[in-house]
């Protein structure tokens, strides 16, 4: 079993298993096979989803708008109303305009988990320690920390996405140009490698911050710039092994084009232990973004995320609920990825067996 | 070893070349060139709202003044040539903030950054060593699992919130009282004391700030001593060692981990990036007057000539370390140094 896997991700993928039906996914259907056996790593991808329900339905958890309300006989839908007025589908109803949900009386309203918005500010409420009324508290502001945590995990889950998916963009095309052409391209890649590496990425970062206004796609895009290099060496290492085996030569041998074979034929068999510095990729890009926005560089000021919380307990000690749940949120959140990474190396990566 | 210095030290000049480079087109990728971002600097700074049709003028002539001395009018290329020339001069020009010359601004700021930075380099390494062989050799037992386990939370744990967490809890907040929040020694420190005093004060002020950051390094580098020591354990030399009766003790010291070394030295160049940015974060949350803070300053102030001042110097740093650590290499692994010729 485990020796089948080691050729499987050695060799094209058209070697077919007993396992599977069809070899394409088949990998793919014993990575996760395996991957399930590992309980903890598992439990790493438990988390990772629930961050990722959480980011997707956080206007359902976390908002000041009813999920459901009963009003002079008719009823309304007002948070899913407001997705539909944001994409100019339709008008906001205009017996709701100007209303403030929470004092309406005589009426049925079924209200998320946790009414408030991140954005709400409560000037009477500053730096109000946990209770019933705010489940973690509340900032500076009288802004729900809750609300702010929920809201948050969509900022750093898009910024660990999209930078990771642009690191990944550049890693692949300049590995796979090194490892393929070798020569001197190789040569100038891998010099590339050594200057983004003896880089100190995050003073970088704070100076492209301190140049352009801050904005959070330009932070994506400047993690992502500058977070290539893991990815692009295990594409090259991949493609300088794939390259010399026989089915790439008997690819070159028929004419197929160069680009055809890179991306085509190499490239898919290339990608397994691309994924786990993908993985591992995005855990170092929340964990950058976080410390940009705790810095208050990067990210405008008015956007709540984890590490803007956090800033906040540094400047009121006493405030304990501001520093210890959204740091234990950047924690859980980027160690359920170091699991999911390792978990998958050790499935991907038969060079590992018997080191640990 | 000195052939082999003045090798690596050659070697180095494409490396130097191409990280000041993207410092340089960095600067030149903002909006406007330095000129104007100096005028708009000095207007930010003087508070100038409303500026008149004949200021703006004068404006304008300062800024092509400014362009013909700094050499801006001149081609692309030349200015990269300029620019490093400064670098290397350490002229970096003026403060937009104060109108200081940035150099005196980070002299005597340098030195504190480099200080924290060795020391958790030396922590990193007198942790994270003995770590990994007591992990190795005590393979798959009750004690390598917990620390494998430990070390492993710690890698994932961010340092803004260590750093947060023990502001808030063990330095003098509504909690604990067991460190200072900040500073390098107590407001009360004299001169005048007696060593032992003055250590003992600014080892307490400098205990919290060198163990976050250097928690992280020693949790991942243990992980690959660890991993070193076992591959090298597998070794068939090691089995001979043991069969002429040479005593584990002396194995493991003598013959194991000084091979197991070799990766770990490697691995200082990639973590003296990563400390650099980390005292960023430590410099700014324990007010400690090192290049970190100053570098928070000047982003919040836009202070773009003082961020490149120190962007530049602390690559050079991360240069000047992987120097040393590929020095360090040829002293543990003498192949590398003279291997090639033989």
């Amino acid at each position: 079993m485990n020796d089948s896997r080691c050729e499987l991700s050695s060799a094209p993928a058209a070697v077919s298993t007993p396992r599977t039906a069809t070899a394409d996914v088949g990998l793919w259907a014993g990575v996760w096979k395996d991957f399930r056996r590992n309980r903890i790593a598992l439990a790493g991808y438990y988390v990772v989803l629930l961050l990722i329900f959480t980011a997707v339905f956080a206007d359902f958890l976390a908002n000041d708008k009813p999920l459901y309300l009963s009003y002079k006989g008719n009823s309304y839908f007002p948070v899913l109303r407001s997705y539909l007025v944001d994409l100019k589908l339709r008008s906001r109803p205009a017996e709701l305009l100007n209303i403030d949900y929470k004092k309406l009386e005589g009426v049925a309203a079924v209200f998320p988990p946790i009414p408030y918005r991140q954005t709400d500010v409560d000037l009477f409420a500053p730096l109000e320690p946990p209770s019933a009324r705010h489940w973690l508290g509340t900032d500076r502001l009288g802004r729900d920390v809750m609300a702010g945590m929920i809201h948050g995990s969509r900022i750093s889950l898009s910024i660990g996405f999209v930078a990771v998916g642009i690191a990944v963009v550049i890693g692949v095309i300049l590995g796979a140009l090194a490892g393929y052409f070798g020569s001197w391209i190789d040569i100038v890649v891998s010099r590339l490698f050594e200057i983004m590496l003896s880089i100190p990425t995050f003073f970088l970062l704070i100076t492209v911050a301190a140049i352009f206004r801050p904005s959070i796609f330009m932070t994506m895009a400047i993690i992502g710039l500058t977070s290539w290099v893991g990815i692009a060496r295990f594409t090259r290492s991949e493609f300088l092994r794939i390259r010399n085996l026989d089915y790439v030569t008997a690819a070159i041998s028929i004419g197929v084009s160069s680009r055809k074979i890179m991306f085509r034929h190499i490239l898919p068999n290339a990608l397994a232990p691309v994924i786990v510095s993908v993985v591992l990729g995005i855990a170092g890009a929340i964990l950058v973004e976080s410390s940009l926005s705790f810095l208050g560089i990067g990210v405008p000021a008015e956007l709540v995320t984890w590490g803007s919380i956090l800033n906040e307990a540094s400047g009121a000690t006493f405030a304990w609920w501001l520093a210890v749940f959204p740091g234990f949120a950047i924690f859980i959140t980027v160690l359920a990825y170091y699991l999911v990474g390792e978990g998958l190396r050790e499935v991907l990566d038969p060079r590992l067996r018997g080191l640990r | 070893m000195a052939a082999y210095a003045f090798q690596r030290l050659l070697l180095m000049i494409p490396t130097f070349i191409g990280i000041t480079l993207v410092g340089f087109l960095i600067m030149r990728l903002a909006p406007g060139d330095p000129a104007e971002l100096r005028a708009a600097g000095g207007l930010a700074g003087a508070a100038g709202a409303g500026i008149s049709v004949d200021k703006q003028a004068s404006i304008d002539v300062a800024v092509a003044q400014w362009r013909q001395q700094y050499g801006l009018d001149r081609p692309l290329h030349i200015q990269y040539v300029i620019w490093l020339k400064n670098l290397i001069t350490l002229d970096f020009g003026e403060s937009f903030k104060d109108n200081q010359s940035v150099w005196t601004k980070i002299a005597d700021r340098v030195p504190i950054t480099i200080n924290l930075n060795i020391l958790s380099i030396l922590v990193v390494y007198l942790v994270a060593i003995p770590l990994g062989v007591y992990s190795a050799t005590q393979r798959n037992t009750f004690g390598d699992q917990v620390t494998t386990v430990v070390a492993f939370i710690l890698f994932a744990v961010p340092t803004v919130w260590a750093a947060t967490m023990a502001l808030v809890f063990i330095c003098g907040g509504d909690f604990l009282y067991l460190f200072p929040p900040g500073g390098l020694s107590s407001v009360d420190y004299d001169p005048s004391w007696p060593w032992w005093k003055k250590l003992q004060n600014q080892s307490w002020h400098l205990f919290l700030p060198v163990v976050l950051l250097s928690y992280g390094g020693f949790a991942g580098l243990s992980r690959y001593m660890r991993a070193s020591m076992l591959e090298v354990l597998g070794q068939d030399y090691v089995q001979v060692a043991r069969a002429k009766g040479l005593a584990e003790r002396l194995v493991i010291m003598k013959h194991v981990m000084r091979n197991s070394l070799i990766p770990l030295v490697t691995m200082l160049a990639s973590l003296l990036p990563a400390l650099i940015g980390g005292s960023v974060i430590i410099e700014t949350i324990f007010s400690i007057p090192g290049m970190g803070q100053l570098g928070y300053e000047s982003v919040r102030a836009r202070d773009y000539p003082t961020v490149m001042a120190l962007y530049s110097v602390s690559a050079v740093l991360t240069l000047v370390g992987i120097l040393i650590s590929d020095l360090l290499l040829s002293v543990v692994d003498p192949r590398i140094a003279f291997g090639r010729r033989q």
